[in-house]
């Protein structure tokens, strides 16, 4: 899974120690805030947007729990500091169903009880939806070697792998 | 029956989990909140010599700095004892920060409340503690010239020796003898929520948000330690992240929540980081078992001697008990099991799922492997023939099953076709096997009385209330079909309210005893309503089944029908608006039987692997399980699938990737990451099946449920190590199955 390293909008200038203003766009919606430097972009999501679909393993980038998107692509939100996001359009679990229709994802998850606990579920379905994308769902392999950095210790494995292949072989390709 | 119940319906809550929206106790947020951070102890044994605050107290943000001098000091400290049974339950008899003494690595020395979570983390790092250490004791090598015989384990509820006959004569007149000892490294739970408590006071009243298996038992447990009235202390949480025995128990964590948040004067998180989940939930030990079998060339088992020892802390005789399995599932007339205890410096370890019977189960079923080798016999008929029909006090099982399902597992799994030389079968550089292993684990009826309400409004809609807890069992769902089944009602007018002590009690859904207590108490309270609202309407003048008997009256669809003229019928919600109810409620209670019932209680299963060796770099491919399982009434297939398959998964896991070592030089943990801990990934798991045979119990509960949340781990190790002797031709007698060791283990 990649780190979005892309710096262009925070370089402009130095920030912080302290509190300063920071504009995050999160599910199409804007958001200026105030952070500090070493705030990241979960604690962001969680402790200051009251997003808190989002969830905190490990907070140190080995269970995929806290996976979002970052311009489409999936990043891991505890190893993203906040401030690197401004100028980028951050996606949350929160930001994946529609007028209150779940995304096809979603509804395989539930119809494929591809969950237990459901505290990876969000980090599941950000990697499960940004995989069919990336194309990397075209065999049972692939998706079992490109879904590895998100760790599910209830172990709905194989329910997650059979909800991918639902929808990646639906007509619309889950949308 | 209706068919409701047994249905594989999707989890009510599902919606909940798949778009973020279900809070978990992290994610409550409480107006003021303060953030609080452990610091934990840098040596495993000794004391703190001083804690010099100033450079955190300067950093920013910091609210207050708890440690071992102002810490207050604890009304009363309870015994351990296991949650199921309802009392205070802490899981070890200790409490840190109320003296200068340093009992092991990780234990809480500081707690720093801040403002933000980066000013308490930043604090936090920032306390300089120093320390006068000395000698950990803290592995079974270190101890084991000091190891003593246990007399009571599991917090005192059973007693550590387990004995009939006399196996030392079985064993020297057997005409087979085996003769293995096991080494198994330790295992952490690490449910992918770290545990979490918030603490909020109002006055003398003391509000906790806390991931956990029991509402209740922490409630108990902090009302004593706080010298407070259980009234006093409310217990709410919503969904738990996972828990597999970390969260059974209390631990000091959450009342160090709750006296942060009295200390700074405002609500407390107190999160632990991952790190801190290593060290302070209790674990599962690091063990030896020797196991010593007696049997006939016929193949019938005449002795076991089962022996485990381990290390426990300074505080409590703690010990998985590891033999319940090799007494009971073979059954032999002459049997001796024991524990063995050495006292280190360690936190108390505790339940870590399928406690005590994956290890105790592996040492059986690898040993019962052996010994079908060295007779020539099918190692599932050698099972079968050994397996009684009673348990060692001669009492019946109250359902059984096993027979059938290692005969139905093993024609699934195409069992006839094996080869049973080891060592034959090739798949190009791989060398390839196949296992097997039976799986009982226990009932235990330790639990107190049970309680659920059932409500019924006046427009048909149902609640239903228990203080139980979602850690992803999916007991919302499977409780909305009981209710649904039991008042006969549609199971979408149903809610299910749980996760709070302010409801009527259930216990810690712990020994996979959950299914079987709550169902029973919420099927009493539905059956319960139902009956009123049935007298209420044969009562009724005005009703048009006035006059029938009650036992002429059938429910469904949330009507009351005659059951001699289906014209005859009106529904509930009729019956109550009638009679100007706005509601009818009703409480129900399930006693459970004694400990002591005259039954054998076990639930049975069969466990099935086959395995991928690599010749040149020792790695262990799991490629296929099938498990096979008699847990009897299934409320809810999908779910119980569902778990089955995690059991296994995890069994799994500890065959080949789980196992943390202390090292004996610093009394630290060596593994403290999910990227060091190995846990199974996506890219790891088999193709995987499991399936039920279907058995009645008329002695569990008045549905016959077992529960199913731990069975599916038992045997599921052995049958992937005996699939590694199958490949390999070598019996590695260690966990995890390593890639180093299995090397070590192959020619050339």
């Amino acid at each position: 899974m990649a780190i979005n390293q892309s710096t262009a909008a925070a370089v402009n200038s130095v920030r912080g120690p302290a509190s300063e203003p920071v504009n995050l766009t999160v599910n199409g919606s804007g958001h200026a805030i105030e952070l500090e430097p070493r705030v990241s972009l979960l604690d962001a999501l969680r402790e200051h947007l009251d997003l808190t679909g989002t969830k905190k393993g490990c907070d140190q980038g080995t269970c995929g729990a806290c996976t979002v998107w970052m311009d489409g692509r999936r990043v891991l939100s505890c190893l993203t500091m906040a401030y690197s996001c401004e100028g980028h359009e951050v996606t949350t679990i929160e930001g994946v169903a529609q007028d209150g229709e779940l995304h096809p994802m979603q509804q395989a998850f539930v119809d494929h009880d591809a969950f237990q606990c459901g505290f990876c579920t969000p980090g599941q379905i950000m990697s499960a939806i940004a995989l069919l994308r990336e194309g990397n769902a075209g065999t049972d392999e692939e998706i079992a070697e490109h879904m590895s950095g998100n760790l599910c210790r209830c172990a709905a494995y194989p329910n997650i792998h059979a909800a991918i292949r639902e929808v990646r072989d639906a007509d619309d390709g889950g949308r | 029956m209706s068919p409701v119940l047994g249905k594989p319906v999707n989890r009510v809550d599902g919606p909940d989990k798949v778009t973020g929206t279900g809070r978990y106790t992290g994610d409550i947020v409480l107006p003021g909140l303060a953030h609080a951070m452990i610091v934990r102890s840098a040596v495993a044994n000794g004391r703190v010599l001083s804690i010099d605050t100033s450079l955190a107290e300067a950093a920013g943000g910091v609210l207050g700095i708890m440690t071992h001098e102002n810490t207050p000091k604890v009304a009363a400290q309870p015994k351990l004892v296991p949650s199921l049974a309802g009392q205070p339950a802490p899981g070890e008899s200790f409490f840190p920060m109320q003296d200068d003494q340093v009992h092991y690595w990780g234990q809480p020395v500081a707690v720093v409340v801040a403002e933000t979570l980066e000013d308490a983390a930043y604090a936090a790092a920032l306390l300089d503690v120093t320390y006068e250490p000395g000698v950990p004791v803290a592995t079974i090598e270190d101890g084991r010239n000091a190891a003593y015989e246990a007399k009571m384990i599991f917090g005192g509820l059973m007693p550590a020796r387990d004995e009939r006959g006399d196996v030392d004569s079985a064993l020297a007149d057997a005409e087979v003898k085996l003769d293995l000892t096991y080494h198994y490294a330790a295992n952490h739970h690490n449910p992918i929520e770290p545990a979490v408590t918030t603490a909020q006071w109002d006055g003398d009243r003391l509000t906790l948000y806390d991931s956990t298996m029991g509402v209740r038992a922490t409630q108990l447990t902090v009302a004593q330690l706080l010298g407070m009235p259980l009234s006093d202390v409310r217990v709410i949480t919503h969904f738990v992240g996972g828990a597999f025995g970390s969260k059974a128990m209390v631990w000091p964590h959450v009342t160090l929540a709750a006296m942060a948040a009295r200390f700074v004067g405002r609500p407390v998180r107190l999160a632990l980081t991952r790190a801190q989940s290593f060290t302070s939930m209790g674990l599962r030990e690091e063990q030896e078992q020797r196991m010593r079998v007696a049997a006939r060339r016929d193949g019938q088992v005449t002795g076991i001697k089962h022996e485990k020892l381990s290390v426990t802390s300074p505080f409590d005789d703690w010990a998985e008990p590891a033999t319940g399995s090799s007494s009971q599932v073979y059954g032999p007339e002459n049997y001796l099991g024991t524990h063995h205890l050495i006292r280190g410096n360690t936190m108390t370890p505790t339940f870590t799922r399928a406690p005590g019977e994956s290890f105790g189960s592996f040492t059986l079923e690898c040993t019962m492997d052996a010994l079908a080798y060295e007779l020539g016999m099918d190692p599932v008929e050698l099972r079968i023939m050994n397996h009684p029909p009673v348990d060692p006090h001669g009492n019946a099982w109250s359902s059984d099953g096993l027979a059938d399902c290692l005969r139905s597992g093993a024609d699934r799994f195409g069992w006839a076709e094996r080869d049973m030389t080891p060592g034959t079968r090739r798949d190009g550089n791989w060398l390839i096997g196949t296992g097997v292993a039976a799986a009982g684990y226990p009932v235990a009826f330790f639990m107190p009385v049970q309680h659920a309400r059932a409500r019924i409004f006046h427009d048909g809609s149902v609640i239903i209330q228990t203080s139980t807890q979602e850690f992803g069992t999916g007991v919302a769902t499977a409780m909305s079909q009981v209710a649904a089944d039991g008042l006969g009602v549609d199971m979408d007018v149903v809610r299910f309210e749980l996760g709070d002590t302010d409801l009527p009690n259930t216990t810690s859904a712990v020994g996979s005893m959950g299914a079987t207590m709550v169902s029973s108490a919420v099927h009493n309270a539905a059956t319960t309503l139902r009956n009123d609202l049935i007298a209420l309407a044969v009562n009724d003048d005005a009703s048009p089944l006035h006059g029938l008997s009650p036992s002429s009256v059938r429910v469904g669809d949330g009507r009351m029908t005659s059951t001699l003229d289906p014209s005859i019928s009106e529904s509930y919600a009729d019956a109550l608006q009638r009679n100007r109810l706005l509601d009818m409620e009703a409480l129900g209670s399930w006693t459970p039987p004694p400990f002591d019932t005259p039954h054998g209680l076990l639930t049975f299963g069969a466990q099935f692997a086959e395995v991928a060796v690599d010749k040149d770099l020792g790695l262990v491919r799991v490629r296929r399980m099938l498990g096979v399982f008699a847990p009897g009434r299934v409320l809810n297939p999908k779910l119980a699938r569902s778990q089955l398959m995690g059991g296994m998964l995890w069994g799994m896991q500890q065959a080949i990737h789980e196992g943390n070592r202390i090292d004996r030089q610093s009394g630290r943990w060596a593994l403290n990451s999910l990227g060091e801990y190995l846990v199974a990934v996506h890219a790891d798991v088999p193709e995987i099946e499991a399936d039920f045979v279907e058995v009645e119990d008329d002695v569990v509960g008045p549905l016959g449920v077992k529960g199913v949340g731990e069975v599916g781990q038992v045997g599921a190790a052995a049958a992937v190590a005996n699939a590694v002797f199958h490949a390999t031709g070598h019996r590695f007698t260690e966990l995890p199955l390593t890639p180093e060791l299995v090397m070590s283990g192959l020619p050339g």
